[in-house]
Formats: structure tokens, sequence, C-alpha cells
């Protein structure tokens, strides 16, 4: 590597000596920066051109955003690991912090581990808080200036100076950060050209002044080889464009709204008609109860409609939900978890609304949920979530939260889907003429799913009555006991047919071990990573069952029966996934459930999984 | 050929009888102007020869919100929650714009708990019949006010209302309803020529009808009896209408009156029972209600129409078909479309 052998610059460089590294062993390909900035200072482009210039490096990368629920001026962090082993769930040791916010600078270096480094605004003189870590201090304003001589740019230009820097101290390929850098400013030639200036005085001062003392190092790999990077959020908007959404409805609210604006972009993008006429409609409501209202009024009169959410907007849609479950109506509900209850922490990451939309609204009512676990899933489960609502005529969840949503995630590209849309039980008015009419609620085939027709079709036995109070088979008012009982039961056998339908789980078993560990969603990459830790760190081997649905499938209860003991690790405080499989398994095996939860806002991290477990197995 | 043979039944312009227009029996009091209004429907989709499968009718929760049972029974219906039949129509219509949609809603299920929707549903112009039935009661919860219940009108029980009606008609003029109207459920005439200019139209049209609860507010002390209306109905226009299948006969005397080409060519014409009365100015209409509202007049009539605006299924600019039905080639893009995207993300 070509970083150590520049000339010294550190004022008082806190690991005391001029010398490469301090004899310390290179850290190649395996540690997080974090870079302290202020809300609306327009530091995203920069952190986006970092971590994609690691990615264009062949280095398994991921970043998360970590900002307040403001518009402007609180401090914001944005976290970017590098990981040779290719872990991408939060790490709980920042390695390298670049401090630009006065505000926090000092918090900020305060947090690093021994043997961090910090890279700050010169002025803030950070080396006087910590003598154990590195310090690199930069005069950004002298240097912005230099390159920027329009006053008002400065502020966002400054960003890209701590790029060069930091581009220059672990060692990034300029070529991967150029190329970065002009994809981000694509179509802004003037732009492109100024912020690259910036990049390289923040090099060329970094090459010039310092010295490199401190371990972290990149070298290239061909791991990415091929991957995209795409945040959960977009790919579930792919999945509804390539399931041939027609109808989209919604309320904005953080952190769904991009499901919708990145729904929109790519809808008029691909789906005008030659004669310039839309092949669908969105609509923003004027709230979340219009929403769902508008999605199951499209889906009862035929169109792939769907509305995103999160908690707030769950919990209005309440009563329709109930409504699209009794009136067996289809539509897609995307909701971005977010942290509650109420307004909660309206930026930060959680996974506790499982159990409100498991049976959300009053009565007897039980709702689908997909359960994706990585972007690519959430391409998947979208346009899965369309097929299985017309097939199974329910309201179907797609669960993610805003930690997949939100950030930045590579994957495998997605694929094309191999099937045709399923559009479930649709009676045409050939159909109703060959078979002289039909009960829109009476289980014809014995999956309990029954046959609809759609308004419109050309038919005197077509029409039926949709309601949400008693009805029997032919869709008729009715307080009959037997009736209700009748059609209560018919649902319930119907979400049996939705647990052969809804995608399996995952398992990652090597057979021998009796300890297991059910998770969902975005605990995955936390899992995967802390069963490394315990093998290696402990000896201690685990199975693993990733959760992607809900009803549960027959190889969670098969899961539990074949271990001892099963963790099941969740990002709530009241273990809504445990309670779950309480409702859902035999009494005997719940009592071999155990659980992990973390609940602070924080993606969950692998260390927080492996020291709960440890502690908890007592080894 | 003498033989004597039951006369064939009267059928419409479609070939279809009267019958296959109607509803289940109705299950509401006997006299509830529900009922009538019920009866109204049937008759104006009868004789405007609409296919009843081509039309859509929704409701809320109410007793009025129960009659989409009981007429057009050949037609899809749907009976959603409280309140928030708009959001249903509206997806329903996104749906399948082909489709004709009546919604009927009450008093409480539009001016309470659904007056968010309502007030947006008005600024969309959907293309929809959106009718009140307006008895300044909850009916099916037995005889609570209403919000379009008068201020000092008295319950059976004796209670006053101490606040200010909604007027769902000047909100609706505001708001950019495109057809605006009150009626009175036991004004055949009226109300049958109303609904049937309101099949014609393309837009929202939004009807507020009195339609008096005979079980909780049909006493001396309402305003929304039988008795306080044929006291206190006041017409401001006298409405004829030629349906587009028939031929146009004028029979009113010039500059008195107002004509109207509807979306499907029928003709409207709106004879001016009160002199300075444009239906085409927002301004006046609502100054109009306000002013009769002041002095216990109930105005009925076309208040306000606008047949330019275009609707918001227009403004959407869908394909023409119905976007429920589109096939798949239509609506799922290309494989090189998708890898197309995947390029740009590596
Ligand atoms: C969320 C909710 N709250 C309350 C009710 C109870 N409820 C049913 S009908 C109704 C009022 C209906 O009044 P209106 O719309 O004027 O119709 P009417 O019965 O007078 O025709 C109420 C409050 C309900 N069904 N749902
Ligand atoms: S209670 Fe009133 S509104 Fe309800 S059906 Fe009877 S008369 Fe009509």
């Amino acid at each position: 590597m070509a970083t150590g052998d520049v000339a010294l610059g550190n004022p008082e460089p806190s690991t005391g000596t001029n010398s490469d590294l301090s004899g310390r062993k290179p850290v190649i390909n395996d540690f997080s920066i974090q870079v302290a900035t202020v809300n609306g200072s327009g530091s995203q482009s920069a952190n986006s051109i970092l971590l994609r210039s690691i990615f264009g490096m062949g280095i398994p990368v991921s970043g998360k955003n970590l900002f307040p629920s403001n518009i402007a001026g609180l401090p914001t962090w944005y976290t970017i690991r590098a990981s040779k082993n290719g872990y991408v769930a939060r790490k709980k040791d920042i390695d390298i912090v670049v401090a630009m916010n006065a505000e926090t600078a000092k918090d900020d270096i305060l947090s690093l581990p021994t043997g961090g480094v910090a890279v700050y605004e010169a002025s803030f003189a950070l080396e006087q808080y910590r003598s154990d870590v590195t310090c690199y201090p930069v005069p950004f304003d002298k240097l912005t200036a230099a390159v920027c001589p329009e006053a008002r740019l400065r502020k966002l230009v400054k960003n890209m100076i701590y790029v060069g820097v930091v581009a220059k101290i672990i060692g990034l390929d300029m070529k991967a950060v150029e190329k970065a850098l002009r994809k981000q400013f694509a179509k802004k030639q003037k732009a492109a050209d100024l912020n690259w200036a910036a990049v390289e005085a923040g090099y060329n001062y970094a090459s010039e002044t310092f010295t490199k003392q401190d371990p972290f190092v990149l070298e290239p790999m061909h791991a990415t080889d091929g991957k995209i990077i795409i945040d959960g959020n977009a790919a579930c908007a792919l999945g509804a464009l390539f399931a041939g959404v027609t109808v989209v409805t919604w309320y904005p609210i953080t952190p769904s709204s991009s499901v919708v604006e990145s729904l929109i972009d790519l809808l008029k993008k691909y789906r005008i008609e030659p004669d310039g006429k839309a092949s669908f409609a969105v609509v923003q409501a004027e709230d979340e109860l219009a929403a769902v209202g508008m999605v199951l009024g499209a889906g009862w009169a035929g169109a792939r409609s769907m509305t995103a959410t999160s908690g707030p907007g769950i919990s209005l849609m309440a009563e329709f939900a109930g409504l699209g479950y009794w009136a067996e109506l289809p539509g897609v509900i995307f909701d971005i978890q977010r942290v509650g209850p109420s307004t909660g922490l309206p930026t930060r990451t959680a996974q506790a609304d499982l159990l409100s939309i498991a049976y959300l609204s009053h009565g007897d009512t039980k709702h689908v949920m997909l359960l994706p676990g990585s972007v690519k899933e959430c391409y998947e489960f979208s346009a899965a979530a369309f097929d299985l609502t017309e097939r199974l005529q329910t309201p179907v969840f797609v669960v993610s939260d805003l930690d997949l949503g939100m950030n930045n995630w590579m994957s495998e590209p997605f694929e094309y889907p191999t099937k045709p849309l399923d559009r479930g039980k649709v009676l045409t008015a050939e159909d109703l003429t060959r078979l002289g009419g039909f009960a829109r609620y009476k289980d014809v085939d014995g999956d309990a799913i029954p046959y609809r027709t759609l308004p419109g079709t050309d038919h005197p036995q077509a029409a039926y009555f949709t309601r949400g109070s008693g009805h029997n088979e032919k869709a008729l008012y009715t307080e009959k006991p037997d009736d209700y009982q009748n059609m209560m039961e018919r649902l319930d056998r119907k979400f049996e047919t939705a647990r052969t339908l809804v995608p399996a789980p995952v398992v990652v078993a090597n057979g021998t071990s009796k300890i297991g560990i059910l998770a969902f969603g975005t605990s995955d990459f936390a899992i995967t990573e802390s069963r490394d830790q315990l093998k290696n760190e402990y000896q201690f081997d685990t199975d693993y069952l990733r959760i992607r649905a809900f009803p549960f499938s027959k190889e969670v209860q098969d899961f539990v029966a074949s271990h001892e003991r099963v963790y099941v690790v969740e990002q709530n405080r009241d273990a809504q996934l445990l309670s779950l499989l309480k409702l859902d398994l035999p009494a005997g095996e719940t009592l071999k459930l155990r659980s992990i939860r973390h609940y602070n806002g924080l993606p969950i991290d692998a260390r927080s999984v492996t020291d709960e477990l440890v502690l908890q197995e007592g080894i | 050929m003498a033989t004597t043979s039951t006369p064939a039944p009267k059928v419409n312009r479609l070939g279809l009888p009267i019958l296959d227009y109607r509803g289940g029996k109705t299950t509401l009091c006997a006299g509830c102007g529900h009922n009538a209004i019920s009866e109204r429907i049937i008759d104006a989709f009868y004789e405007m020869g609409v296919q009843p499968e081509r039309i859509m009718k929704l409701s809320g929760i109410g007793c009025s919100s129960k009659s989409p049972a009981y007429f057009l029974s050949r037609s899809h219906s749907f009976n959603s929650v409280h309140g928030r039949m708009p959001a249903v129509a509206t997806g329903a219509l996104l749906a399948n714009k082909t489709m004709q949609a009546i919604g009927v809603s009450g008093d409480g299920d539009t001016a309470s708990i659904g007056m968010g929707q309502f007030v947006h549903l008005m600024r969309r112009n959907l293309p929809l019949i959106y009718i009140i039935e307006d008895n300044g009661v909850y009916g099916l919860t037995k005889g609570q006010f209403s919000a379009t219940a008068d201020l000092g009108s008295k319950l059976k029980t004796g209670v006053i209302n101490d606040l200010p009606a909604i007027d769902t008609c000047s909100l609706a003029i505001q708001l950019g309803a495109t057809f605006v109207g009150r009626s009175f459920s036991g004004d055949k005439k009226q109300l049958l020529a109303m609904l049937k200019a309101a099949i014609a139209h393309k837009g929202t049209v939004m009807l507020d009808v009195i339609s008096p609860c005979v079980t909780f507010n049909d006493h001396e002390g309402s305003t929304k009896s039988y008795k306080y209306m044929q006291e206190h109905e006041e017409a401001i226009n006298e409405i004829g209408f030629v349906p587009h299948f028939e031929d146009i006969a004028v029979d009113y005397e010039e500059g008195t009156s107002y004509d109207v080409r509807m979306h499907d060519g029928s003709q409207l014409r709106l004879r001016k029972l009160r002199e300075d009365y444009n239906p085409t100015d927002r301004v006046t209409a609502v100054k109009q209600l306000m002013e009769a509202h002041e002095k216990g007049e109930v105005l009925t009539g076309i208040f306000y129409l606008d047949t330019e605006k275009p609707s918001f299924t227009d403004m959407l600019n869908t394909v023409d078909e119905p976007l429920a039905t589109l096939p798949e080639e239509r609506t799922r893009p290309s494989k090189q479309v998708l890898d197309e995207i995947m390029a740009r993300m590596q």
C-alpha cells in the first residue's frame, strides 16, 4: 500500500511518533468509518461516494444513515463498514471518525476506542481530548475556499474535501473515487468538476501533511464484482413495478415515503404508453385511512393496488384492514417500520409493528405478512405480495424496516420474474354462463379461497354485495349463527392455505447443534456474524432459521422441535415474534423459546447478540 | 290475428324492464325518506337506459348507507366503513374508470366521521354521483343529532341542538364539486330530473337530499321533517332534462332559463325561479344558500354546475381501458428494462 510513505504533518500526533503504523499490524478491509455532520449540510453525496468507491475496489461494504427527525441543523451520522468477510450489520465500535460537526465533535472523538482515528476540522483542536487515538486535523474551510470561489457552494464542497483526506489515509483507489463521483453527478459536468477538485485538494493536503499512523487500510478485492447497490425502499418499488402494479395511493411518512417516490419515477419512465397515457394511477391521499380505503376499493374493482406507510399509518388503517380481511379484498400494504410507540423515534429503526399488524383491527382478524431480510427480498417479496393478495383475496403486508428501507446495501442483481402474474380466482362472463352463476364466498376448491367477479363483468349474475357486516356464502346479509361461524372457519382455513403459499423460511443448520436461533428481517445480518463469533470465539455451534412470513410455515415448528433451546432474536422490547410463535406452536415446544431483544433505535449488531447468548447459555 | 296476450312489460331503450333495476326488499322503516330516494334511483337509471352491470354502487355505514341493497341488484355493490366510502369509490374508479359510480351516504356518515374524505372527494372532482340522504340525525344508532341538524332544532326527546348546521352544498361548491344540488325525498319530479342529469354528468355530483327519518326526526321542532319541508321548500329552478337519446323539445320561454349540454349530449334546462340565479356562478350560489338558511328556507334545485372542469380520472390521463384488467404485457416491463436498471446500479 502506498499510504504509509508520506511526510508527517500531524501537529500533536497522539501516537507520538512519525513512524508508520507505530508497529501495529495493518487492519485490512475490516473497519468502520463514521462521518459526523450537520443535518442539511449536503454530506449525503460525499458519504455515498466514499461508500461506492470502497464498493468499486471490490470490498464488501455497507452504509448506514443515522439521522435526526429534523430538516436542518441537528447532528447526523453516516457509518460505512468495510468488511472483507462480507459482514454488513452495524458494527458496535467505530474505527475512524470524521468530525465535521462542531457541536458533537468532542463526543465523537471520545466515543472512539483506543487506537481509533479522528479526522476533523483543525480548529476543533480535538487532539486535546485523546492521546490514544490518531488525529488528522484538516483546515477544511481554507482548503474549500481555495477550490471553490463561489461562497454559496462552499458548504457542499467542503464535504468532498474529507472524501479526499479519507481516501488518502485509508488508501482508497482514486480511480474508484472518481468513477463514483462522476456517477453521482452524472448529468452535472460542472458540479462534478468542482467536487472532484475538492476531493483532490483534500487528497493532496493529506499527502503533503500526514504520515499514516493508523493501521486501517484498504486493498482491492473482487468480492463485489457484478453486485449492485440499492436501498430497500427502491427495491420494493422495483418489485411493485415488475409485479405490474396499477393503482398506488399513499400519505407521506418517514421512512416509507421513498418507496412511493422511487416507484413514481419508475412508473413515469417505464409505464407511459406510446400515446402518452399512463397504465397506472398514483394518488397522494389525504391520510392513511383514505390511502388504504383507495387500495381496497381498487383491489375490489380488480386493480393491483398498494400503499406504503409506517407505524402511525398502520394504526390508522386498522378499521379498513379488518374490512379487507372479512370482505376478502386484495391490496398490498408496505410497512417500513420505525420506532414507536406513537411518533416514537421517526428516523430510527425497529421491528416493533409485528404484533399490531398480525391482528390489525377488532374482532378475530389476522393478516398475512411477508418479512424481507435483504434488498433482494424486498424486491422479490413485493412482487410476490401482489400475487399472494390476489390469490388469497386478503390484504398482504410487506413488513420491512428503516434500516433496510433507507440504507444502501449491496446485493446480487435482481432476477426477472419467471412466473406470469397470478391474478387469482376471477370469473369472467363466459365462466358465469358456463357455471350458471356463482356464490361469492363459497369454498369450491377445498382451499378455502372463494371465487370473485370484477365490477363491469357483463353478466346478469356477476354482481354481488361486498360488506363488512354478516354475510353468507352468497354474499347476502345474515346474522345467523351458523353462517357467521361458517364464514369465520373458512377464513381460518384460508389462513392455513396461506401458510403453504408464503415464502418458506431459510434454514442454516449443520444438523448437530442443539441450539437454534430464530429471527426475521434485518436481524439476519447481525445473526450471520454473531454465529461466526460464537463459533470462532467460543467454539459454539448454532443452527439458524430465518422466518420470512406470517403465517409461519411448517418448517418453523420442525426447527423448534428439533432443537433443545431456541433463541428468538428481534428488534423490539416485548418479544413480539416470540409471542406470535407462542400462539402458533404446540404448547410443549414454546417452553424451549428464549428471547434476545434489541431496542434502542439503532440497528442490531452482532456483538450484542453474541454477548447475550453467551450470558444466557452460561458459556 | 285476434289472439289476446298479456301486454309485453314496458322496457327501456336497452330492452330491460324496470324489474332489472330493482334491488332487495327494503328493511328500512316504512315511510323512511331513504326508500323514496332508492325508488328515484331505480327510475333514473331505468329511464336513462344505463346497463346495470356498468354501475358500481358504494356506501358508508348508516340506514342510508344500507340502501344500495335496495336498488340495482345487478350492479356491483360495496358497503364500506363509516364515513370512508369516498376513498373506496376513488380506488374503484381508479381501477375502472369506464364504470358509472353512485355513492350513498348519510348526513352523519358525511358531515361528521367522514368530513375529511368528503372534502377531498369534492376537490378531486371524481366522476361519482354522491348522494347524502340527509335527515339531520343518526338513524341507525337511534336518533342522535348529526352535524347537519339546524341550530335550535329539537329531538323527539326534547333535546335542542345548540350547534350550527354544516351546509354540505355550500361546502361542495367551494371545494370544487362540479354539480351541486339539493332536493327532497318527497319531491319525486325534481329528484328524478336531478338524478337523470347527474347520470349525464362527468365529475362529482353532490346531491343533498333531505330525507326525513320517520322514527327519530319527523316531528314538530325538526327542520328535516316532511311537514317542515313541505312548508319551507323553495325551489330555485325548475329542472327540465332531455336525455341524449330523445328529441330535444323546447318548452320553456327563452330568457328565463339556462341551457346546459351535458357530457353525454343530454340537454339540461334550468328554468329560473329566482330572478338573479345563475348556476355557473359559485359566489351567488353560496350567497343565496346562506341567505336562505338565515330565513329558515330550504332551497332546492341545482345550485352550481360546471361541465368544463376535467374530472379526476381525466386529469390522471390513464389509458382508455380499465387499469384493473390491463394484460401483463402492458403492466410488467420487459427483462431488458430490469437489466438496464440493474446495470445502472452496479
Ligand atoms: C367507526 C364507527 N363509529 C360509529 C359507528 C356507529 N354508527 C353506525 S351508523 C352511524 C350514524 C349514521 O348516521 P347517518 O350517516 O346520518 O345515517 P342514517 O342512519 O341517519 O341514515 C353511526 C354513528 C360505526 N359503525 N363505526
Ligand atoms: S331509523 Fe330513520 S333513517 Fe333509519 S330507517 Fe328508520 S326512518 Fe329511516
